[in-house]
C-alpha cells in the first residue's frame, strides 16, 4: 500500500508542476505589457518601472516562474489588484463555501444517484429502469444555470419554500445544492446500475443466492459493497466538476464563493487573483482525485499491483 | 420482400451497412438523431424560418408574453423572442463544429502519436493532458477566456482545447488496443511504413469510438460555451447566442419568465438529443457489445 501511494505521488508531481506553470502562464500569455496591466493603462514610465521591479518582471521569465512557485509553496499568491488584499487572504474568505456547497451537492447526488441505480439495476429492463436511465439523460443535459433558474422561480418566487438568493443559513444552500447535484446524480445512476450489473453476474452473487439469502441481503450485503469500490473514483471526479459547475451556481443564486471571485477577478483584469484561484482549484482537484484512488486501491487490493 | 435472399441481404454485408441497420434499430440513437437533424436544419433556414429580424426591436411591445404575433413573446428590448432563438441555433452550430473540429484534430494526433509512438512521447503527452484535466469541468476554459478575452473566437478555442484530452485519450486508448492486433502485425511484416498503417489502418478502425465521442462532446461544448456566455465571459449580446440570450433576461425573471426559459430549454434539448444520439451510438457501434 506505501508502494502504491509513493508511486501515486510521484505522478502527481508533474502535474502539479505542470498546473503552477499554467497558472503563472496565465499573465504571459495575455496580450500586452505584464506590468501596465498590473498597473493600469494610465500608468507613467516610471510606475511602470516600479511596478516592473517589484514583481520582477525585469527578471528573465524562469527566474519569475521560480519566484512565484517558491511564493506559491509558501502560501503568497500575490496581491489583488482591485482590492489591495492578498489574494491568498481572499481565498481564504471565499474557497470554503465553495467546497462547502460542492460536498453538498456530492452528498445530494450520492444519495439520489446510488439509489436510482441499484433500483435500476435489481429491476433491469423495466419501466423504471427505463425511467431511471432517461431521468439520467435529462440530468446531465440540462445546463446548471438554466436548472437554478426554473428551480428558483418554482421555489423561490411561486412556493416561496426557499431564499432565491444569498448566504447565511442552512436553507440557502438546498437550491443550490440541488441544483449542482443533478448531474452528478445522473452520472453517478448511470455508474452504479452498470457496476451493479456486473457484480451481479459474478459467482459469489450466485453462490449467495444458492445459500438461501435474502434477495436484500445479497444486494445490500454481498453485491453493493462491491459495486460501490469503482463507483469511489467517480466521487472524486465528479466533486471536481462540482467546484466547475459551482462557477455558474453562485452565479445563478449570487454566493460568496470562489467561481464568483473567479468571474469578478476576469470581469476587472484582476490577474493575481485568477491566477490563485485556479491554481489552489486544480490543486484541490488533483489531490481530492489522489484521495480517491488511494481509497480504491484500499478497498480493492488488486489495484495496488497494476 | 418476397425475395428471401433479398431480405436477408442487408445482414452480414459490410460491416458499414450492418452498423447503419444498428443504429437505425437503436431508438436512442434514432430520437437523438432526429433532434440533432432537426436543430441542423433550424440553424440552415433560420432567416427563411424566422418571422421577424433576430436584432431589431420595437420598444412599445417589450417583455409580451407568447400570443399569436409573437409566438415565443418578446425580451427587455421588444424583440421576437422566437426569432433570436431561431438564429441562436446558427451560432451554436458554428461553436460546435468549430470547436469540436479544433479537439478532433489536435486530440486525435496526440492520440495517435501518444498510442502509437509510445515510451517517453505517450508519458509526455498524457502529463500534458493530464496537467489540462487538472483544471476541472469550466475552468480550464474560464482561464483561456481569462487570457484571450471574450467573443466568438475565443469561446470556440476555450471550449475546443477544453475538449482536447477526451479525444487525446479516446484515439490513444483505440490506438493502444489495434496497434498488437494481427492485421496490424501483418502489415508491419509485409513492409508497410508507419504512414499506411497509421492512415490505412489504425484511424479508420478507430472511427467508430471517434463519432461517438464526438456526438458526445457536441452536447459537452454546448453546455461550456452557454456557459461562458451566461457568466458574461462568451458570446456578447446582441448576439442572440443562447447562453446570452438567458443572461440578460436574468433580470426581468419574474415579471416574463419565458424570455429566460425558452433559450434554456432549446439548450437543453440540442444538449440532449446529440447525448442520446452519442449513447445510442455507442451501445450500435462498440464492438464489445456484440454478440
Amino acid at each position: 500500500m506505501i508502494a502504491y501511494i509513493t508511486r501515486r505521488l510521484l505522478l502527481i508531481a508533474p502535474v502539479l508542476l505542470g498546473v503552477s506553470i499554467g497558472s503563472f502562464a496565465l499573465l504571459q500569455l495575455v496580450p500586452g505589457d505584464p506590468a501596465m496591466i498590473l498597473a493600469g493603462q494610465e500608468a507613467t514610465e516610471e510606475v511602470l518601472t516600479r511596478i516592473r521591479h517589484e514583481h520582477g518582471l525585469d527578471q528573465p521569465v524562469a527566474i519569475q516562474f521560480l519566484v512565484y512557485l517558491r511564493n506559491a509553496v509558501g502560501g503568497n499568491l500575490g496581491i489583488s489588484i482591485q482590492s489591495r488584499q492578498p489574494v491568498a487572504t481572499l481565498i481564504a474568505q471565499r474557497f470554503p463555501f465553495t467546497l462547502r456547497l460542492a460536498f453538498l451537492a456530492i452528498l445530494v447526488s450520492a444519495a439520489l444517484g446510488v439509489v436510482a441505480g441499484i433500483v435500476a439495476a435489481t429491476r433491469r429492463n423495466s419501466m423504471l429502469d427505463l425511467a431511471a436511465l432517461l431521468g439520467s439523460l435529462v440530468g446531465i443535459s440540462l445546463p446548471i444555470f438554466w436548472l437554478g433558474l426554473l428551480m428558483m422561480l418554482v421555489f423561490s418566487v411561486r412556493l416561496q419554500w426557499f431564499p432565491a438568493g444569498g448566504s447565511g443559513t442552512a436553507t440557502h444552500l438546498v437550491l443550490p445544492a440541488l441544483v449542482l447535484g443533478a448531474s452528478s446524480s445522473a452520472v453517478i445512476a448511470r455508474m452504479t446500475r452498470a457496476s451493479m450489473l456486473e457484480v451481479l453476474r459474478q459467482d459469489y452473487v450466485r453462490t449467495a443466492r444458492a445459500k438461501g439469502l435474502r434477495e436484500q441481503i445479497v444486494i445490500y450485503r454481498h453485491a453493493l459493497k462491491n459495486a460501490m469500490i469503482p463507483i469511489l473514483t467517480v466521487f472524486g471526479l465528479e466533486f471536481g466538476y462540482n467546484l466547475g459547475g459551482a462557477v455558474l451556481t453562485e452565479t445563478v443564486f449570487s454566493l460568496p464563493g470562489l467561481g464568483r471571485l473567479i468571474v469578478e477577478g476576469i470581469f476587472a483584469r484582476d490577474y493575481p487573483v485568477v491566477q490563485g484561484a485556479m491554481l489552489v482549484v486544480a490543486t484541490t482537484f488533483v489531490l481530492v482525485n489522489l484521495l480517491t484512488d488511494i481509497a480504491y486501491a484500499f478497498f480493492d487490493p488488486r489495484i495496488r499491483y497494476e | 420482400m418476397s425475395d428471401p435472399a433479398r431480405a436477408a441481404a442487408p445482414r452480414g454485408s459490410g460491416f458499414w451497412a450492418d452498423t447503419l441497420h444498428r443504429v437505425v434499430r437503436n431508438r436512442a440513437a434514432v430520437a437523438g438523431g432526429t433532434v440533432v437533424v432537426l436543430f441542423i436544419a433550424v440553424a440552415l433556414f433560420a432567416p427563411v424560418l424566422s418571422p421577424y429580424d433576430p436584432l431589431k426591436g420595437r420598444l412599445g411591445e417589450r417583455l409580451r408574453a407568447p400570443s399569436g404575433a409573437h409566438w415565443l413573446g418578446t425580451d427587455e428590448l421588444g424583440r421576437d423572442v422566437l426569432s433570436r432563438v431561431l438564429h441562436g441555433a446558427r451560432i451554436t452550430v458554428q461553436i460546435q463544429l468549430a470547436a469540436v473540429g479544433l479537439a478532433l484534430a489536435v486530440g486525435a494526433a496526440l492520440g495517435l502519436a501518444a498510442g502509437y509512438i509510445g515510451r517517453w512521447v505517450d508519458q509526455l503527452i498524457m502529463r500534458l493532458m493530464d496537467i489540462l484535466m487538472a483544471f476541472p469541468g469550466i475552468f480550464l476554459a474560464l482561464a483561456i477566456i481569462a487570457a484571450l478575452g471574450t467573443g466568438l473566437g475565443n469561446v470556440i478555442i476555450a471550449a475546443g482545447i477544453f475538449l482536447v484530452p477526451q479525444f487525446a485519450r479516446v484515439v490513444r486508448a483505440s490506438v493502444l488496443t489495434l496497434k498488437d492486433m494481427e492485421f496490424v502485425q501483418a502489415a508491419r511484416a509485409l513492409g508497410q511504413g508507419d504512414f499506411a498503417i497509421v492512415f490505412r489502418y489504425l484511424l479508420p478502425n478507430s472511427l467508430a469510438p471517434i463519432i461517438v465521442q464526438t456526438s458526445l462532446r457536441m452536447a459537452t461544448v454546448l453546455l461550456t460555451a452557454s456557459g461562458l456566455s451566461f457568466l458574461g465571459l462568451g458570446v456578447q449580446p446582441p448576439s442572440p447566442e443562447w447562453g446570452a440570450m438567458l443572461s440578460n433576461a436574468r433580470s426581468y425573471m419574474i415579471t416574463a419568465p419565458h424570455v429566460a426559459m425558452i433559450p434554456g430549454l432549446a439548450i437543453a434539448l440540442v444538449v440532449l438529443g446529440f447525448n442520446l444520439l452519442g449513447d445510442g451510438l455507442r451501445d450500435s457501434l462498440d464492438p464489445r457489445l456484440r454478440e
